[in-house]
């Protein structure tokens, strides 16, 4: 099961923040939900940084599941 | 969440913006605008606060379009690309006296981070010292970041209170051509307008707006932050946005030298003094406010132009407090540092720890 990171309503860089937080404490399959594109583009760069494989799916009009994957 | 590939989100996006807006400040700077100020976000907010009689110093009334243009060039963006959003709840009083304390520190040293960016580019060396500044405060704020500082979530609203912000400016824009500049006359109807001094020195309306419409549509697009930039760069070893800064740098610096007008120096700079501990600690208290605030002068009004109203009432917290600023002394001025300048440096900077103490998880 990934664990899932909701990060709608925030604002950069706190969405980065948790998704590092969770890449620190050992998360290899995490779900980040974002509500905004910036969000999006942030989280994913940061996230193929750290090595993960990054996947957007929508997940209702307003917000997108990005699908981080070590 | 309809996602969609954006070409601006690239390496290459973010350079593009910052050259772009490298390149068309130092050409407003060519078509009248003061040196070194090509556009400068507090700068123009302190001139529409001037314009529209919040305060009365009377060298820096003039209504900027720049700064309507950057919102409604946001807004353009945002709308065609269905990034138009209406959200807000996130803490507004707290982030207008952010806004108020970033002026009033920006106003010390005298530039928001796009005009340190241009003073550096026109040989102004005093610009080192706010640069180094503008890191040392988001540096501050990235400490408070990492103690799980947060202003709390926003929530969506209705299309009004998105559309409210950019409105105002176009009601602004409107006031401007009611009420054109007559030649020598310091007012025209409710505007005020600079006879000398910085005030009256700018660029046709037209170019400045449509200038600021660009640059407000592809900064939209590339989410450009100097705020942001130097943050990642401090809290993630992330480069992205610092590219954008390095990009914009460069290319006014390489048409100030196409024009003849890089200068270096520390004294006789446009617009600058050079007291170089309060260009630095100005810079300090203003970069922490950016920080915690979530974005640079620049950013918020972008932010702004998609619908956000937390960054508009940053921005509106702005031009209250570079109003506030001249009435009360704490702007500096050519001439060096206004006589209460220390104290609001330094009672901005403690604003803004509370602030960030009170909204740290792990205080």
């Amino acid at each position: 099961m990934a664990q899932v990171i909701d990060t709608c309503g925030l604002s950069c860089p706190q969405p980065v923040l948790m998704m590092h937080e969770a890449a620190r404490s050992g998360g290899k399959s995490l779900d980040v939900l974002v509500d905004n594109e910036a969000s999006r583009e942030n989280v994913t760069r940061a996230a193929q940084k750290l090595g993960f494989t990054v996947t957007a799916v929508e997940q209702d009009a307003a917000v997108c599941r990005l699908e981080l994957r070590a | 969440m309809n996602i969609r590939r954006n070409v601006f989100a690239s390496t290459a996006g973010i350079m593009v913006t910052g050259a772009v807006i490298g390149i068309l400040a130092i050409i407003l700077q060519a078509n009248g605008n003061p040196q070194n100020m090509g556009i400068c976000v507090a700068c123009f907010e302190r001139d529409i606060a001037g314009s529209l009689g919040l305060h009365r110093a009377a060298i820096v009334q003039y209504l900027r379009p720049e700064i309507i243009g950057l919102v409604l060039g946001s807004m353009i963006a945002a709308l065609s690309f269905g990034n138009f959003q209406p959200r807000a709840g996130s803490a507004p009083i707290t982030r207008f006296c952010l806004g108020v304390v970033a002026a009033m520190g920006a106003l010390v040293f005298l530039g928001c981070p796009w005009r340190a960016i241009l003073r550096l580019a026109g040989g102004d060396l005093n610009a080192v010292l706010g640069l180094a500044g503008l890191f040392v405060g988001i540096g501050i704020g990235t400490v408070f970041f990492r103690r799980g500082y947060s202003l709390g979530r926003n929530v969506p609203q209705g299309r009004m209170t998105g559309f409210l912000f950019p409105v105002l400016m176009l009601a602004l824009l409107i006031l401007r051509l009611a009420f054109p500049q007559i030649p020598g006359q310091d007012k025209d109807g409710i505007l005020f307008y600079s006879v000398s001094g910085p005030g009256s020195m700018h660029a046709p309306l037209w170019l400045s707006l449509g200038v600021a419409l660009v640059i407000g549509f592809i900064a939209q697009r590339s989410r450009f932050c100097t705020m942001g930039a130097i943050r990642d760069l401090i809290l993630f070893r992330q480069t992205h946005l610092f590219l954008g800064l390095l990009a914009m740098l460069a290319a006014a610096f390489v048409m100030n030298m196409a024009l003849g007008s890089f200068n270096p120096g520390f004294e006789g700079q446009p617009v600058a003094h050079s007291d170089g501990l309060w260009n630095f600690l100005g810079m300090v208290t203003a970069g922490l406010a950016f920080a915690l605030a979530g974005g640079c002068p620049g950013r918020q009004l972008f932010l702004a132009g998609e619908g956000d109203g937390d960054a508009a009432v940053f921005a509106l917290g702005m031009i209250v407090g570079a109003a506030m600023a001249h009435n009360f002394g704490t702007a500096s001025s050519g001439a060096g540092i206004g006589p209460y300048g220390i104290h609001a440096t330094l009672i901005g900077f403690a604003i803004c720890v509370v602030i960030g103490l009170m909204h740290s998880k792990r205080a």
